[in-house]
């Protein structure tokens, strides 16, 4: 009886170790989608001279530098040098901002400064000047860990960014969980599916052949698993790119990346 | 705005072989995507490449629409003097650029 | 000892860390545009053939010299790293003229030429090519002496897996 028992216990032991799943993204050390990427492309973000995103952060570079709107003010006129003024300012966007009441991301944040500060008309999203900019402060925090702020004016959008991260929608009926936190390292349609972490956002995405933003991403995926995409700007997007970037915390940013 | 780069060493010694990187801002655009639509998106690509080395060419390229967009090439040439290294992109609906780049050889 | 070498573009500077530069622009005035293409089918073998055979125009291509390096399984189609590298001394009198690259099933057969010379130094060029399905690609180089080297290589092409919708 004694010995059915010690097998048993241990026949359920090894089937509940067989039965762990591969681990949650958060627990194990996270592994950026550079990691997941050939050699080669590998090799085109890690060099300026190759790497087309810094064609992007070029033009950012001249935008920034650049007078627009009535009040005749650059970025540079308020902010100075940005690669002093913004280091490390992308490594912590979405950022809860008091007037909104809510967080914004960098592109919003830039669309607010250029409003508001320099009474011009906002750049639409994807356009490729609000792309440019943020590459351009995107690049001034490369190399600084990721830092979201997790307090009580943020903590109720992380909780609604990790409930979308997990919900389960689309014809396919697949959450961003389902592959990114329980199936990255296996592959989808033939290619690694990686952690979804957006460190090296805006990036240059072979796929796409420019640089593009994490919503753009975010819609794609919408699209892939056949749900109903967001328009850019909604606020479950702002969300989802909060709890992602707070997902990715201490992770280094690559600005401007370069992704398949 | 950014067009192109070119990336190569500011000094070199007489006789060194250097690498030049040469990076355009260039959709590529094949001729052979469609639109939602059906339409053929018409053919816009960079033709031709030239670079010249104080007025001498040392090296140029025919790109077809297999080249990838935001075209990159990476040459070498024989640093013999001091001067201008000067790069020549061109294609089709007149495109034209180009930019230089100067060298010290010692 | 290693001489710190600071490498510069148009404006002297390019490191965003040491402060980056915009690039100058020229633009000539604009001349006819080319006839849109109907979208072809993948090129033929025979295609292949015939374009190879415009370079070499009959005569012999051996097999070597030529090196092609290519990842194995692409990440993306749409921007394949590759790099031809051809052994030749590179000398005013035997040096590598020009190379040809070449796809199987492209729509398109050729993907460019290259034309060196002594002055090169290396006869070696880098590009990002694109493949529009697993196939193999071929560059044929010809040297001062009139002779044509080949050599290829194979690649795995997936495409991406989500498409999107802008």
């Amino acid at each position: 009886m004694r010995a059915n028992a010690g097998a048993a216990a241990l026949c359920f032991s090894l089937l509940a170790a067989l039965a762990i799943p591969a681990c949650a993204a958060e627990t194990v050390p996270p592994r950026s989608g550079y990691e997941f990427m050939g050699r080669e492309t590998r090799a085109i973000q890690d060099d300026d001279a190759a790497n087309p995103g810094t064609l992007w952060v070029l033009d950012g570079e001249a935008l920034w530098n650049r007078k627009t709107g009535p009040s005749g003010r650059a970025c540079s006129d308020c902010h100075g040098d940005a690669r002093a003024s913004m280091k490390g300012v992308a490594a912590r966007y979405p950022s809860f901002d008091k007037a909104r009441g809510r967080p914004v991301n960098l592109e919003q944040r830039i669309n607010s400064c250029r409003t508001e500060q320099q009474q011009a008309k906002p750049l639409a999203y994807e356009s490729k000047d609000l792309l440019a900019l943020t590459a351009y402060l995107g690049r001034q925090s490369r190399g600084l860990p990721i830092g979201i702020a997790d307090d009580a004016s943020t903590r109720p959008f992380l909780e609604a960014g990790r409930k979308a991260f997990n919900r389960r929608q689309g014809q396919l009926n697949l959450s961003c969980a389902d592959c990114h936190d329980r199936h990255w390292g296996r592959r989808l349609a033939g290619n690694p599916i990686p952690q979804a972490h957006p460190t090296g956002y805006p990036i240059y995405r072979l796929e796409w052949q420019g640089v593009g933003s994490l919503q753009r991403r975010l819609r794609n995926c919408l699209t892939g698993i056949r749900a109903q995409t967001l328009n850019y700007g909604d606020p479950e997007l702002v969300d989802l790119e909060l709890f992602l970037m707070w997902r990715a915390r201490g992770m280094k940013i690559e600005t401007p990346a370069v992704r398949p | 705005m950014a067009r192109a780069i070119i990336n190569l060493p500011a000094s070199a010694k007489r006789g060194e072989i250097i690498e030049i990187k040469a990076l355009a801002a260039h959709e590529m655009e094949t001729g052979f995507r469609r639109t939602q639509y059906g339409a053929v998106i018409p053919r816009d690509i960079i033709t031709s490449f030239v670079c010249t080395y104080n007025g001498v060419e040392i090296f140029s390229a025919d790109f077809h629409p297999a080249i990838a967009a935001n075209p990159y090439l990476a040459f070498s040439t024989i640093a013999t003097e001091s001067g201008t290294i000067a790069c020549k992109w061109t294609g089709d609906n007149g495109y034209s650029l180009t930019e230089s780049v100067a060298i010290s050889v010692a | 000892m290693k001489t710190d070498r600071k490498r510069r573009t148009a404006r002297r500077e390019f490191l965003l860390a040491a402060g980056g530069i915009a690039a100058g622009i020229a633009l000539d005035s604009a001349a006819a545009p080319p006839p849109a293409r109907a979208a072809a089918s993948l090129a033929s073998a025979e295609a292949t053939q015939r374009a190879m055979e415009k370079i070499t125009r009959g005569k012999p291509v051996n097999k070597g010299k030529v090196r092609l390096e290519l990842p194995e399984l692409v990440d993306n189609g749409n921007a394949v790293p590759l790099a031809v590298r051809v052994e030749s001394p590179m000398t005013p009198t035997d040096y590598v003229k020009a190379i040809h690259v070449f796809t199987q099933k492209n729509p398109l057969p050729e993907v460019a030429s290259f034309r060196l010379g002594p002055r090169a130094g290396r006869a070696s060029v880098a590009t990002r090519i694109r493949l529009a399905d697993t196939q193999t690609v071929t560059a044929i180089c010809e040297l001062s002496d009139g002779s044509f080297w080949s050599g290829s290589a194979d690649v795995v092409v997936t495409i991406a897996a989500c498409l999107e919708e802008l």
